[in-house]
């Protein structure tokens, strides 16, 4: 940067808005600091000086990342400082994100080896390939629902009704998928009972004018309801009949599935994560490229202008809240014809969360990808520190997701926004 | 364009109280629109209650050749299901020819209402958390969680505290109200100084109480160490709310607490200035700025009342008739029914009472149709759903039962406000 434009850079900031010393990255930074710092001292002091170990198989064989415990949980904490302390060096979007990352796994990794350092004798290890395809699996209702809110949200329809889609779709698989014995069936009739949710959501939030918030709650109880009435009617009387789900097994994809740690843990999976990760692609690309996802982020962000030049609102708005539940439904099918058969209010909060990953996502697909991703690893770390004796209770471990969001909407990990018209019906006048 | 004629007519003669009354009747009114919101709400309980009963829909596979066999069954297996649900909510007729004629007790009589009370105060509860803050602009969906913090402030101030009788309820009350009230602040503080939105706070602040709950029942000095699964210690007797009818009627005095707090909240907002305030702001906060109301202390102040509504109604779960320790399950759904009560009843603080009432009643069926008739309990959830569907989209009703329009048009949904 030459002298000159310097100069002029400070006199723009100085003489119509008064830019504070203190901007969002410089906050973020101190933060960094402080708990990096507080990592290190704290993490390092409780941490044994056991040999942590990061294995690149499902158990504890194979190759390894090793390092000293007391050493690791001090030295990840340092960096974490370290990243904080750039951000507040070097001010500015350009280093943002990327200090941000490694400030956050600097913290994860330090309070990792304080953890796995104390575990019990012989489990000073963490199986690398088994987190990764346990936050994967786990994200993968994360990932159906933050799309399906993304969908909704980007054309301007609150969808809170999430929880009610996975809920009708795992039930709508779970019983069509018994009844025909076909699990293509099943997920069929899924992807149509997530779109029912749906359907009543937009009649009564785009035709009645409903609060969109209000009918979301509202659905999500009638879901609740409506599967847990026809589970205690019709599959507790005769499982056999109504409730044994036919499941899809393992796909594993040709040359992909032979990547080292990677393979095992993505492309020995199932058809929900594939069709999960191809669908962010595809929804990023039409949301981003096409002429569908410009008009549906007009109609999002300013309907009266989309509709000027002739968008048809309201007839886009069905269409998307439909599709979001087809979606969903997808989605809610991978807990019945995957692995268990249907229970009672079996989404149990994961609607919400997955509202949080579209948040925390800031209403992108591929944010709403890493969010669902961040979460599931939350959700899997849980089960691992509650498998290694750990002290850190998994009830606590579950409640990352939900402060997280909370942290983000309040504006400390960087303000997010939601699409200007969501939540505001259409009345064309 | 008839009317114009009739206008011309009543203005020439001015029609009687009955011909108003009749008038009115089959107008789209906010009573009639409930009426008939409820009864859509049986009518698509019916159907499901015949499509899920296979023997009825057995009969339905010939109902070309005897549609009476179908009809007669289905008609049977709905009309036992709503008389049980009628004789759990309100009056057991064979309960009352059987005290008349001297056989029974007068208890079996006053059941069904007993139980419709105790399930009612803690809707109104919360019914009344949710009003709140809606009347100030602010959508409430953390009654849950508010109820839950209140839940478990009350029970460990119920069995950890040795106090005398009736110092010791009141201060397991006071534990809740603060309880909810703290976990209300924090999304009515973050909405004041950040903008954060209060229905993605309260949701999440929802599941960081459920969690912490879990957490705490199995905590040591918290679990009972006579059990082996996740419950706390019982509540002492000093601190529980005393019951009105006797040892074998569950009613208690937590709905004579509803009441007043009923009082309390309409005293609230159409007579004191907070109250005034408050409107203002949930009318239009730019303007209440501009006329000096501080929007900020404001938000958080209804958000602390709401909470604490809401932390009292979570209260009467531990200490009233329904449980005496704390549980994963104790707030049931109080929370998010309340939501729904709120709705119905309008949000005016009697309305939400009454719609506290109307819930109970049906819960309180629904235990006895569950029983006698092996219907589920969660048919009481889809009917509730569906009423506050029907009553939130009042235009839908209006065109099915091809209503009048109201005179006055008091049945707007226009709640929307957004992220």
């Amino acid at each position: 940067m030459s002298g000159v434009s310097t100069i002029t850079a400070d006199d723009v900031t100085v003489a119509p808005v008064p830019v504070s010393f203190w901007t969002r990255s410089r906050k973020v930074g101190v933060g960094f600091v402080v708990t990096g710092v507080l990592a290190a001292v704290i993490f390092g002091a409780l941490a044994t000086s056991e040999t942590v170990r990061f294995t690149l198989s499902e158990n504890a064989s194979g190759a390894a990342l090793k390092i000293d415990g007391t050493v690791g949980a001090i030295l990840f904490g340092v960096i974490a400082a370290a990243a904080g302390g750039v951000l507040i060096a070097v001010p500015g979007k350009k280093w943002f994100s990327w200090m941000l990352a490694v400030g956050v796994v600097g913290l994860i990794l330090s309070f990792l080896c304080w953890q796995i350092s104390d575990a019990p004798a012989g489990q000073n290890f963490m199986p690398l390939v088994n987190m990764l395809r346990g936050t994967f699996l786990l994200a993968v209702p994360l990932i159906f629902g933050a799309l399906a809110g993304v969908l909704c949200e980007r054309s301007g329809v609150v969808n809170v009704a999430i929880e009610g889609q996975l809920l009708m779709g795992a039930f709508a698989g779970a019983l069509v998928g018994t009844m025909t014995g076909s699990a293509w069936a099943g997920l069929f009739a899924a992807a149509l009972g997530g779109a029912f949710v749906s359907l009543l959501l937009a009649v009564f939030t785009i035709r009645y004018v409903v609060d969109q918030v209000v009918m979301g709650i509202v659905l999500n109880l009638f879901a609740v309801g409506l599967t847990g009435f026809l589970y205690e009617r019709l599959m507790q009387t005769d499982q056999q009949k109504y409730n044994q789900p036919p499941h899809f097994g393992v796909w594993e994809i040709p040359l992909l599935k032979d990547i080292p740690v990677l393979g095992p843990a993505l492309f020995r999976s199932n058809i929900f994560l594939y069709t999960a990760l191809i669908l962010v692609a595809v929804i990023h690309v039409a949301l981003f490229r096409t002429r569908w996802g410009l008009r549906t982020r007009s109609v999002g962000e300013h309907p009266t202008a989309a509709d000027t030049l002739g968008v048809r609102v309201l007839g886009l708005r069905y269409r998307n809240v439909l599709l979001a539940g087809v979606v969903a439904g997808i989605g809610g099918a991978s807990y019945t014809l995957l692995l268990y058969s249907f229970t009672k209010n079996m989404i149990g909060g994961k609607g919400f969360i997955a509202l949080a990953a579209l948040i925390f996502g800031r209403w992108s697909p591929t944010g709403a990808l890493l969010a669902a991703l961040f979460f599931g690893f939350a959700d899997q770390l849980g089960t691992y520190l509650s498998a290694i004796n750990s002290v850190i209770p998994s009830q606590f471990t579950a409640m990352l997701p939900y402060l997280a969001t909370i942290f983000a909407v309040a504006g400390l990990v960087g303000r997010v926004r939601a699409p200007a018209a969501d939540g505001k019906p259409y009345i064309k006048g | 364009m008839t009317d114009v004629k009739t206008d011309e007519k009543s203005e020439a003669r001015r029609p009687s109280l009955g011909q108003l009354f009749l008038q009115n009747l089959w107008a789209a009114n906010t009573v009639m629109v409930t009426v008939l919101a409820v009864v859509l709400a049986l009518l698509i309980g019916a159907v499901l209650i015949i499509i899920s009963d296979p023997d009825v829909l057995a009969t339905y596979e010939y109902i070309t050749a005897r549609p009476s066999d179908a009809l007669n069954s289905s008609w049977t297996v709905v009309s036992e299901a709503y008389a049980n649900l009628f004789k759990g909510a309100i009056v057991n007729p064979e309960a009352v020819s059987a005290w008349i004629s001297g056989d029974g007790d007068w208890q079996p009589v006053f059941a069904p209402i007993s139980e419709t009370l105790t399930y009612t105060a803690p809707l109104v509860f919360t019914g009344l958390s949710v009003a709140l803050a809606f009347r100030g602009g602010l959508f409430n969906i953390g009654a849950q969680g508010q109820a839950t913090v209140g839940v478990i402030l009350t029970a460990l101030a119920g069995f950890l505290l040795p106090l005398p009788p009736v110092i010791h309820l009141i201060v397991a009350l006071l534990a809740g109200a603060v309880g909810g009230a703290i976990w209300g602040f924090i999304p009515g503080f973050l909405k004041a100084r950040t903008g954060a939105h209060e229905v993605i706070n309260t949701i999440m602040l929802n599941y960081v109480a459920l969690y912490f709950l879990s957490w705490i029942i199995i905590q040591g000095g918290v679990h009972n160490p006579e059990r082996t699964d996740a419950i706390s210690k019982p509540v002492d007797s000093s601190a529980q709310l005393p019951r009105l009818l006797g040892d074998d009627l569950r009613v208690h005095a937590g709905i004579l607490l509803a009441v007043a707090a009923t009082w309390a909240v309409a005293w609230l907002l159409d007579r004191s200035t907070f109250g005034f305030e408050l409107r203002a702001v949930g009318a239009n906060p730019d303007a209440a700025r501009t006329a000096g109301i501080s929007v900020t202390a404001t938000y958080t102040m209804v958000m602390v009342i709401s909470g604490a509504l809401a932390g009292l109604g979570g209260a009467n779960m531990v200490i009233g008739s329904t449980a005496n320790a704390l549980t994963p399950a104790v707030v049931a759904q109080i929370g998010f029914d309340g939501i729904l009560v709120a709705l119905l009843g309008r949000v005016k603080p009697w309305g939400v009472a009454l719609a506290a009432l109307l819930f109970g009643a049906l819960r309180a069926g629904g235990n006895t149709m569950q029983s006698f008739s092996g219907i589920s309990l969660e048919l009481v959830t889809v009917l509730q759903a569906l009423i506050v569907i029907f009553i939130a989209a009042p235009a839908l009703v209006k065109a099915i039962f091809r209503l009048r329009a109201a005179r006055a048009a008091r049945l707007s949904t226009s709640m929307a406000k957004g992220w």
